[in-house]
């Protein structure tokens, strides 16, 4: 008995001597970090909203990156352009991932054609100026310096060149992530965002290139807030993809240069954030705030379907200057977790004294003017439809939903919509003046009240040819002569 | 009783525009006097500086000009140059040493040279190169006032050159606007190079350099600065400072000045 344990214990202990042999030569098979640093590595730069893939080595590599400093012109919103300086050609600048306690080689070269000197301030770096010192680079020149990525999370980085505001208010900035030593868990998807804000001369949506305005900038009062550079850079076929049951990590910037962004998807809850983009993670937040010159790593999962908004919940600047961008999951619906609209009864209210309020008929005339000008100048170098398809998503969309859907006994349909293929009199009317009272479209009984929107005759006209022309709809054409015309008569009777 | 001579002076110039102003005498390079007045510095608090009059040449040097310079002086041929005279881009619009081509016009001006080219340049046709306070002087004026740095207008129209994307061709010599002084494209054409570049240095940590050199330079609105308004003004010493006497890019050329006596 007692020759047969030790035997058992020998086997035991020669497994464990063979195991352990194993581990020291397959470190391929070994999870622990080793710090000594190996290899040398390019590092893959990617535009916004993409991310470079997970780094998956356990050792400390030397990665070397190359990042151009360029002026471009380019488009900020629709017809209008702007002058932008840019790490890699676009804003944001490339995402760059490196590991902690890799040692990078930081080359910036400045495009021979930049007017300007440029540097670059990286928040992951540990010395003087953030790498400012060491980067100031003339036109058609390149600079280089090192540093040890001592701090693993995720950091932004900026020119900090004189005049520091305008070279960040131009457009440079970006995000460098530091993955910790054991790396981030896996999730489905990663996506890259950041927000910041643009100075115009004119004010929003006014076309044609718009200059940089100093006061403005001084005064902390932007004509756009953005998500990746521009209006529209994340909505519609630009929006970031997922699928139902997958798990999205967000890492989110704020370049600023001056506001701070209350980040907020609206219809998801976070499971986890890495406030400020540092170690510790926060659980189960609606919005969270992102400094300027600061970050948040976000991570949800997708449960059901849908279009999902991102806004800067400082909510007049999603709405009224572009801070507006667009998560689309598809997959299978879960009627369990959201069902969508179940039922649409009356409802008389309670017999209190507020009752009165309620009584009588709603005036429109005395209904809050909205202000919608922010297109009237969109329209600068944009074909009829592509300017109603602008118009569209950014006004039309938030009641009539995405495909002219509607929302069941609420919002009538315009796709398929017989109420809008033989009346195009009171299409018109209904964007110019307005639309209240009970109409039936596609045998359905809708009563309710479409405010007046602020749009020119050429807006109008642009925006229902884009809707007579989608979703199985007669594919009519609407003249800008024709809404002058409802213009003047300004009430129409409905047929 | 110098403020009457320095109006007499200017009168005396304005008469004179172009006619005689320039003491070599040849067409191509025509100077004008500036008269003797005080340059308010970016920095030690906007401490004035005096500038004696001196000459300036009226036009920034052009492709043209340049080549008669090469063609009698092979050792700044593109060929020839020593890397420490000039870095790889000198010249690079230029198709050989000898030929312009189709990037470089004769009546642009010259860019992709070295301070050290500018400065054997100027020195082959007996001149120099202005120095900052010089050129900043000068460049302080609007089309009719000796002194607009804090014209909101003025600074927009210099801010909106800088911050517009380059050219593809560098418009002709003299194609922007002639300041209170009669001398032409001071901004909005390149940028020039000065004498003494590299005496206000930034070490390229803007934000910092408030402390490492207090009354030299710091970042924009800080303390030191003498007009924090000034933006083309920390623009232009930002761009010099990222300079070196052997570099050369695309937008940055240069004009002459001649000491008065």
């Amino acid at each position: 008995m007692k020759r047969k344990n030790q035997k058992l214990a020998f086997v035991f202990l020669f497994l464990v001597i063979i195991s352990v042999i194993f581990i020291l030569l397959y470190p391929g098979c070994d999870q622990s970090y080793s710090s000594q640093l190996k290899g040398e590595e390019r590092a893959s730069l990617t535009s916004a909203p993409y991310v470079p893939p997970p780094i998956l080595r356990n050792h400390p590599s030397r990665i070397i990156v190359d990042l151009e400093t360029k002026e471009v012109k380019k488009r900020l919103a629709d017809g209008v352009e702007y002058v932008f300086w840019t790490f890699g050609g676009n804003v944001p600048g490339k995402f760059i991932r490196v590991k902690e306690g890799d040692i990078v080689e930081f080359n910036l070269h400045n495009n021979p054609t930049s007017k300007m000197p440029h540097n670059i301030d990286l928040h992951a770096v540990t010395g003087p100026g953030g790498g400012a010192t060491s980067s100031f680079t003339a036109p058609g020149h390149t600079s280089t310096f090192s540093f040890k990525a001592l701090n693993s999370g995720l950091y932004v980085y900026h020119c900090a060149t004189a005049p520091v505001g305008m070279h960040i208010a131009n457009g440079m900035y970006g995000l460098i992530l530091v993955e910790p030593k054991e790396g981030l868990p896996p999730v489905d998807r990663e996506y890259y965002v950041m927000q910041s804000e643009f100075y115009t001369q004119g004010r929003y949506g006014e076309s044609g290139l718009q200059p940089f305005a100093q006061q403005k900038a001084e005064d902390e009062n932007p004509a756009y807030v953005v998500f990746n550079g521009s209006v529209g850079a994340l909505t519609g076929d630009n929006a970031i993809q997922a699928k139902t049951g997958e798990t999205i990590r967000l890492y989110i910037g704020n370049g600023g240069p001056n506001l701070v962004s209350s980040f907020h998807v609206i219809g998801e809850i976070f499971d986890k954030v890495f406030t400020e983009g540092g170690t510790r993670s926060n659980h189960n937040v609606q919005t969270t705030l992102i400094p300027a010159g600061g970050s948040a790593i976000v991570e949800f999962k997708v449960e059901v379907p849908g279009t999902f908004i991102l806004v800067d919940h400082s909510i007049f600047r999603a709405f009224n200057k572009g801070a507006i961008g667009m998560l689309k999951v598809s997959g299978n619906e879960d009627l369990a977790i959201y069902s969508g609209k179940q039922k649409d009864q009356v409802y008389f209210g309670s017999d209190d004294e507020d009752q009165d309020l309620f009584s009588g008929p709603l005036n429109l005339k005395s209904l809050p003017e909205i202000d919608n000008t922010q297109h009237i100048n969109n329209e600068y170098g944009l074909d009829p439809i592509e300017l109603g398809k602008s118009i569209y998503t950014t006004t039309c969309f938030a009641c009539h939903q995405l495909n002219g859907e509607g929302m069941p006994g609420v919002f009538p349909p315009l796709a398929k919509s017989d109420f809008l293929n033989k009346n195009k009199e009171v299409a018109i009317s209904a964007i110019i003046n307005g639309l209240t009272g009970e109409v039936t479209v596609n045998g359905k009984t809708y009563n309710g009240i479409m405010p007046p929107q602020n749009l020119n005759n050429k807006q109008v006209a642009a925006v229902l040819t884009y809707v007579y022309n989608q979703w199985g709809n007669s594919g009519k054409k609407v003249s800008e002569d024709e809404v002058a015309e409802i213009r003047e008569k300004k009430v129409i009777s409905m047929k | 009783m110098k403020r009457l001579t320095n109006t007499i002076c200017s009168i005396v110039l304005y008469s004179g525009l172009f006619l005689n102003a320039n003491p070599q005498g040849t067409n191509n390079s025509k100077m004008i006097l500036i008269s003797t007045g005080f340059y308010e510095s970016l920095f030690n608090k906007g401490e004035e500086q005096k500038v004696e009059k001196f000459y300036l040449d009226v036009y920034p040097v052009t492709n043209k000009e340049f080549l008669e310079f090469v063609k009698a002086n092979p050792k700044w041929r593109k060929t020839n140059i020593k890397k420490i005279f000039a870095d790889e881009s000198y010249l690079a619009n230029w198709k050989s040493d000898l030929e312009l081509g189709e990037k470089a016009n004769r009546e642009s001006p010259v860019t992709y040279v070295s301070w050290f080219a500018a400065k054997a340049f100027a020195e082959w046709i007996g001149k120099r190169l202005p120095t900052v306070a010089e050129w900043e002087y000068v460049a302080s004026a609007s089309k009719d006032k000796k002194y607009a740095v804090n014209d909101k207008e003025v600074i927009k129209k210099i801010l909106d050159w800088y911050s517009s994307i380059s050219a593809k061709e560098i418009p002709p010599v003299g194609s922007t606007e002639k300041n209170y002084w009669g001398v032409y494209d001071m901004h909005g054409l390149i940028w020039e190079w000065t004498y003494d570049f590299n005496t206000s240095l930034v070490t390229g940590e803007s934000r910092g350099d408030g402390d490492l050199e207090r009354n030299i330079f710091c970042g924009s609105g800080s303390a030191s600065a003498g007009n924090a308004e000034n933006y083309p003004a920390f623009m232009r010493y930002g761009f010099r400072s990222s300079l070196k006497a052997n570099y050369t890019t695309r937008n940055l050329g240069f004009r002459c000045a001649k000491n008065f006596k």
